[in-house]
This record gives structure tokens, C-alpha cells and sequence, in this order.
């Protein structure tokens, strides 16, 4: 674990702002593909939304959050401030910066490009392979909701916050749907999916409120310090009486 | 020697009159006329016996068997009916054409003798009299197709059977006689379990049920592999092919489908029981062999369970060859003839087969699964005379079952019912009106699996 | 008869098919639902102007099980 050469600038750059806003809106463009992939697997369909849309739908989101997801590492990458290093775009808990929390996004990532390859390729790889790496969807998803958390700098911003919050609503309520239409068709296999759902969304919850909302998280979480403190201002390990855009 | 002298004599009941009279044939090529397959009932199913019967195994090359095949018109006896020099060709190309690793692995032989109709006897004997021939026919199909694999499939409940070919494969084994490696290969007890891609599936390691297609076996089946999968009697005609040539295999039967065939006759006949036939012969002279009807009879079933209804007169005049019975309406099917006598109901015969067929369906093929219960349900209200509609509902529904599954199940069950409609359609009429005839209320004729274990549960 | 120009014709593998009905919102003019929701295709070759839609139809089946196959394999089983 090493920490970058490269001169500690403010928070205010405008590429740590895109790094920033781009994860948000990729989580956003997630949770919506992550709903409408339920819908489709629930076979919901109606006058004005047969399933055509919802599969279209699904597939574009998907897409786009590739593009978001590559503007946000690139971000990241060029951004001087958080020294990511460019080894820890693709292996995870390599990086200076929050290792463990930064790791889950790369994981997640790397997820997310083998479901997009994957579904590129589905009339070659055949329809059980796919499914089987489809699966890794329900794992890809939450693990962006705790890499945001634990690495965004806007965890305790009320704006984001919410926007969290109401991306975990909208899918637990989809999964609960899913499992409440009786897919899959094991019961025992729906009422453990349903048991490790509800746990680990109280784990989250939990170590949300006991952690990244709890001022001194840059710290805990592994945020690098600036290497001379003379050119930071003010620092991101500053306390929580900073601005909430921002530390 | 008329067809019909023929066919008496080869009564496989077990007369001992028929037994004496060929022990002293031995090796010799069997006398036109005389009995082929089930020819070793004098002299038992063992390795001696069958070589004294039949000789040796014969040494011919793959292209010379592949030859001598095509040449005699064999084609295949479990129901479809394919010309099997065709498909040994097909399966030999294909391993031949293999690109590099597939090449190297070669063909797969499958015997089918699972023999999954329920009214069926036919392999049962055989496998019990002769299963010599159809391992000798298997090993010379491996080595025309270039097989290095074989599998003999069997009902895992066909307890006689499996003893026979175990014991057989031991004599061959002890003697150094070839038998291409074939292993046994137990199935589950269910109807479509022996369908050939069903067979192909678990022999790969899945379930036995079948397959999408293409590609066929014969292209891509066990491994990957191009695959043969014939019914056992098929290879027994193979081996005595092998030995006797294509002019003496097309010395019985007709032109357009030599040899002969063992047959299955049940219902209202003197003597029900399985019996070797050329082919050729009318429906009269095939219920002759078996004795005779023993009531009036109002309609034969064709084919089994897969074949079709013909009115009693319209098969007594039927020659029973595939092609024949096809232009009748009907098929061949595994060669299993039933007679029904004029004092049952042919449409409760019917619905009780079809509750059956729709029980036996894999479940994988929305219109299978779904249609065929509704059109047994269809036929049951039809046979018990409770709703004017039953008929009209069986036929507007018919057209999304038939031809709508990966096999053909429902093709088999829309055309049994479709077939019961037309020849009993006196009956129909009747029943729609709400006059059931007495015959419906009887107890079946036919044997159906199910039905059959729980009557007997019944009557202890 | 012989066809002599090539073209594409509809297959559906039923045992894959668990009837989603997806192909029939996207090809309604040459696919219908049946009585238990299962498609029926048209068996005619899949005319130029309806090629797009046939192919986004294969692509967009949830199993995979409906298929756009050359006329020559065309023949049923």
C-alpha cells in the first residue's frame, strides 16, 4: 500500500466533483436496471408497460451505467486527491485510498462487467451459463450501496443521503415482490433469501449509523493524510464541522 | 407355403410341435418361410444354442455391412420406421467427418429395448429367446458405424430381461465373442423415457427426457458424439442380415417393406401373445396367427398406444406394413394390435389411454402439459355422456397440441383421439346425446400401468 | 416444391419456452399466444420489412428459445 508522490490538492476540483456525482448517478442507474430486471423476472406486464419496455428498459440502464461507471473511475483515476492508483481499477483493496471501502466498488465493478459481457454475448454462452452469472446481480448491487457509503465523501450530505436511502427502499421492494410472487419456486429457498435480505439490510443500516454518519469516518475509513499539510485546505479528514459537500 | 401357413407355424406360444420341427435346420440359411428371430425357442437363448441356430458371427467389414443393410430395406422396428441403412450411413459419415478430437472418439450405439409401451410384449421375447442376436447385431453395427461405445437400454424394472443379457453378455465374454464393449443401461419405467433424444439425455448424465432437435442424434447425441439409436429387434434383423444377405432378408415381406416383424396381438383374440410375421400379410391373416378373433370385433388399434383406430373391416383388408397402415390412417407403431369387441366402448377404451398419455407427458412443453389433460378430460366427459360440447371442444383444441412439443408425444396422442372420434363416431354421437353405450361403464381392456397396479391393489 | 430463395423462418424450442410472451409483444404479426400463453408462429418465411423485429424478438426471449433458423434447416423435425 503505497501512497502517491502527487501533490494533495483541494476538494473542489472539478473532477473530484465528477468522480463524485458520476458514482451517484451510476448507483441511481443500478438500483433502476436491478428493479426492472425484478419486474422482468416477476413477468410484470400491463397495457401501457408490456414487457417489452421492461426489457428494453433494463438493458439500456445497464448500459448506461457502464458509461457512468467508466467516467466515474476515470475520474477517480485523474483526480490527484485521492491517490486510487490505476492497479486498483480492476483488483480490489489495492488502493491508499480507504482500501477496504474503495475494494468493494472494485469488486462490484468487476462484477458488473462480467454481467454486461455476459449479456453481450448470451445467444453464444447459452441460456443456463447466463443465467447462473446473472445471479451475481443481487451481489454486485448491494456491494456499490456500501462502497458509496463507506467511500463517498457525501455520505452525510441530506441530499445523497436520501438518494441512498431511496435506491435501497426501491429494490428492497422489488426483492420483496419478487420473493412475495413466488419466485424462485423452492419456498425454502425464497424464505432464506428473504432471511439474509432483511439481516443484511439491518447490518447496513447499523454500520451506516455507527460509521460513515459518525463524524471522524474519513479517518477511520482510511483516508491517506495529505503529505504536507501546508498546501491542504481544508483537509478531508477534516472533523464534521466542514461543509457537507465535502469531507 | 402360404403367408397365412407361415404365420400359424410361428406361434410363439410355446407349441412343442413348432419345437421339434427346426432343431435339425442348425446353421443353415432358414427355409423361406420358416421363422426367423424367434427361431431359438427350441433351443433355449444360450451362446451354443445360438450358434448352432445361426453360426458364427460374421466377419464382413463396415462398408460391406453398411451395404448389405441398405440393400435389404430394413427398417427400424420401434416405430418410426426409418430405413436403417440410411441412418447407419448417416451416423458413419458423420463419426468420419468428425474434426480432430471428435473424430478420435468415434460413434455411440444405443439398442433401444426398453420397450415402453405398455400393451407391448414383442422385446421382452425377444430379449428372452434370442438376445444373442441382438448383441451380435449390435457389434456389427458398432463396427459399420465405428463405434467403440454401446449401450443396451432397458426399463430398470425389467428385472427378466436384464438377467437374460447379463447372462448372455458373460457366455460372450467367457467365449471371446465381440460385443463392442456394450453396457446395460437401466431407464426409468416411464413412456417417454425411451423416446431416442431422451435416451441420448440420460445417457449423457441427465434426465430421461427429450431433447429439442437438431440436432439429431445421429449428428450430435451421447458425448457430443454422432450417435445410432435403433430399437433391439432392429439389430437382431442386422445379424441375420449380416449372415444371410439382402436377397434372403427381402425373400419375405413386400418390396416396399421387407423381412419380417414381431408383432404384439392383444384385445379380443383366441391366443394374445407376440408373434413373428412377414410383412405383407393382411390384418385377417395377422389375427389368424393369433388364433382367430375370439368375439365380434369392432375396431382394431394400430400401432399401440402411438398408432390409431381402424374399423374392423377396413383391417382385416389392411396389409400390415408401415407405408400401408399409414395410408389407412393409422402406423405401425412398435407392431402392437389390439382388437376390440363389439360389446365395449371404444371411446372409454380411448379416454382411459389418454389419461394416460397426458400422465405420461414429460411436463417440459406448454401445449403437452397443458393439452393433453384437457383432451382427456375432453374424451372422459365424451365416453361418460355428460356434455353435448365434449366432441367439438377435443377438435378445436387438437390443432395446438399436435406438432407443438420437442417430441412426438402429443402428435401420437391427437392422432389416437382423433382417429377414436372417426370410427366411433356413432358412438359420439350417441354419448353427445346423452346416451352412453353399456360398454362405457365395463372395466378397460387395454393395460394401462397405473390403472393396472391399482386394480390389482383393489382386488387382494 | 422446391424453395428456392433463402430466407428465415421462425423456430421456437418448446422445452426451453416458459412462456413469457415477449416475442408475441414484439412480432405480434407473425406470433400469437395460445389457449395456455405459449406461442404460435407463422410458418411462412419472415418477410424483409419484419426481419429487424424478428431478430430483436430471438434476442430479446428470456430463455432463448426463439430462434430464427435458415430456410433449408427449415423441414419440422
Amino acid at each position: 500500500m503505497t501512497v502517491t508522490a502527487s501533490t494533495v490538492v483541494t476538494s473542489t476540483t472539478p473532477l473530484w466533483y465528477a468522480t463524485r456525482a458520476t458514482g451517484v448517478i451510476s448507483l441511481i442507474l443500478l438500483t433502476g436496471s436491478v428493479v426492472l430486471g425484478i419486474t422482468a423476472s416477476v413477468r410484470y406486464a400491463s397495457a401501457r408497460w408490456p414487457r417489452l419496455v421492461t426489457l428494453g428498459v433494463h438493458r439500456n440502464l445497464s448500459l448506461l451505467v457502464t458509461v457512468f461507471l467508466v467516467l466515474h473511475i476515470l475520474t477517480a483515476e485523474l483526480d490527484t486527491f485521492a491517490p486510487v492508483g490505476w492497479l486498483a481499477v480492476a483488483l480490489p483493496f489495492l488502493s491508499a485510498y480507504r482500501p477496504l471501502w474503495l475494494g468493494l466498488g472494485t469488486v462490484a465493478s468487476d462484477l458488473l462487467i462480467a454481467l454486461t459481457v455476459t449479456s453481450l454475448l448470451r445467444a453464444r454462452i447459452g441460456h443456463r451459463v447466463w443465467r447462473l452469472v446473472h445471479w451475481l446481480a443481487y451481489a454486485c448491487w448491494p456491494l456499490s450501496v456500501v462502497h458509496g457509503l463507506g467511500t463517498g465523501t457525501d455520505t452525510r450530505s441530506p441530499f445523497v443521503l436520501v438518494l441512498t436511502v431511496l435506491c435501497v427502499v426501491a429494490v428492497l421492494a422489488a426483492v420483496g415482490w419478487r420473493l412475495a410472487d413466488g419466485w424462485p419456486v423452492n419456498a425454502g429457498v425464497r424464505l432464506a433469501a428473504g432471511a439474509i435480505g432483511a439481516v443484511m439490510t439491518l447490518v447496513v443500516i447499523g454500520w451506516t449509523l455507527a460509521g460513515p454518519l459518525k463524524p471522524g469516518w474519513s479517518a477511520r475509513a482510511g483516508t491517506p493524510a495529505p503529505p504536507s499539510s501546508s498546501t491542504a485546505s481544508p483537509t478531508p479528514s477534516s472533523s464534521s464541522t466542514s461543509q457537507g459537500n465535502g469531507g | 407355403m402360404t403367408n397365412r401357413q407361415h404365420s400359424d407355424r410361428v406361434a410363439a406360444s410355446g407349441s412343442s410341435a413348432l419345437a421339434t420341427a427346426h432343431v435339425e435346420e442348425a446353421a443353415a440359411v432358414p427355409a423361406s418361410g420358416a421363422p426367423r428371430l424367434l427361431e431359438n425357442r427350441s433351443s433355449g437363448p444360450d451362446l451354443p444354442g445360438h450358434l448352432r441356430r445361426h453360426g458364427p458371427l460374421p466377419g464382413l467389414d463396415g462398408p460391406a455391412l453398411l451395404d448389405a443393410v441398405e440393400r435389404s430395406g430394413l427398417t427400424g422396428r420401434g416405430g418410426a420406421g426409418f430405413p436403417t441403412g440410411r441412418k447407419l450411413r448417416a451416423v458413419a459419415q458423420a463419426a468420419a467427418s468428425g474434426r480432430g478430437a471428435m473424430r478420435r472418439r468415434g460413434a455411440v450405439v444405443v439398442a433401444n429395448g426398453c420397450e415402453g409401451e405398455p400393451a407391448s410384449g414383442k422385446d421382452r421375447v425377444l430379449f428372452l429367446t434370442a438376445p444373442h442376436l441382438v448383441l451380435d447385431g449390435i457389434a456389427l453395427a458398432a463396427r459399420a458405424v465405428g463405434a467403440d461405445r454401446a449401450h443396451l437400454c432397458l426399463h430398470e424394472d425389467a428385472a427378466e430381461q436384464i438377467r437374460s443379457v447379463e447372462r448372455a453378455l458373460a457366455e460372450r465374454r467367457a467365449a471371446g465373442v465381440p460385443d463392442a464393449g456394450v453396457r446395460i443401461a437401466t431407464v426409468p419405467n416411464r413412456y417417454v423415457a425411451s423416446e431416442e433424444t431422451a435416451l441420448v439425455r440420460l445417457l449423457g448424465g441427465g434426465p430421461a427426457l427429450p431433447q429439442y432437435t437438431p440436432p439429431r442424434p445421429f449428428e450430435r447425441g451421447v458425448g457430443g458424439r454422432p450417435t445410432l439409436v435403433n430399437n433391439a429387434e432392429t439389430f437382431a434383423h442386422l445379424a441375420l442380415i449380416a449372415r444371410h444377405g439382402p436377397a434372403w432378408f427381402r425373400s419375405a415381406g413386400t418390396a416396399e417393406a421387407p423381412g419380417t416383424a414381431l408383432v404384439t396381438i392383444g384385445g379380443a383374440v383366441a391366443a394374445p401373445g407376440v408373434y413373428e410375421v412377414p410383412l405383407g400379410v393382411d390384418g385377417a391373416q395377422l389375427f389368424a396367427a393369433a388364433g382367430g378373433p375370439s368375439a365380434p370385433l369392432q375396431a382394431v388399434l394400430a400401432g399401440g398406444y402411438f398408432g390409431a383406430w381402424l374399423p374392423a373391416d377396413a383391417f382385416r383388408r389392411t396389409r400390415i406394413t408401415g407405408p400401408d397402415l399409414e395410408r389407412a390412417g393409422a402406423a405401425m407403431g412398435a407392431g402392437i394390435f389390439l382388437a376390440l369387441p363389439a360389446d365395449r366402448c371404444g371411446l372409454a377404451e380411448t379416454a382411459g389411454i389418454a389419461r394416460y398419455l397426458a400422465e405420461q407427458s414429460a411436463n417440459q412443453c406448454g401445449p403437452c402439459l397443458n393439452g393433453l389433460p384437457a383432451l382427456a378430460s375432453g374424451l372422459e366427459t365424451l365416453a361418460a355422456g355428460t356434455d353435448r360440447r365434449a366432441a367439438k371442444y377435443i377438435k378445436q383444441l387438437s390443432p395446438y397440441v399436435d406438432g407443438r412439443g420437442a417430441c412426438r408425444h402429443p402428435d401420437g396422442a391427437v392422432r389416437l383421439i382423433a382417429s377414436a372420434l372417426a370410427v366411433f363416431s356413432g358412438d359420439a354421437a350417441a354419448h353427445a346425446a346423452g346416451r352412453p353405450c353399456a360398454g362405457a361403464r365395463r372395466r378397460p381392456l387395454f393395460p394401462i400401468p397405473a390403472r393396472a397396479a391399482e386394480l390389482a391393489g383393489r382386488s387382494r | 416444391m422446391r424453395e428456392t430463395r433463402s430466407g428465415s423462418h421462425l423456430r421456437v424450442d418448446p422445452v426451453a419456452c416458459q412462456a413469457h410472451g415477449v416475442c408475441v409483444e414484439a412480432l405480434p404479426e407473425m406470433i400469437e399466444r395460445d389457449p395456455w400463453g405459449y406461442p404460435l408462429l407463422a410458418q411462412q418465411v419472415v418477410p424483409e420489412r419484419l426481419l429487424a423485429h424478428a431478430r430483436r424478438a430471438v434476442d430479446l426471449c428470456p430463455t432463448l428459445a426463439l430462434k430464427l433458423v435458415p430456410a433449408e434447416q427449415a423441414t419440422r423435425r
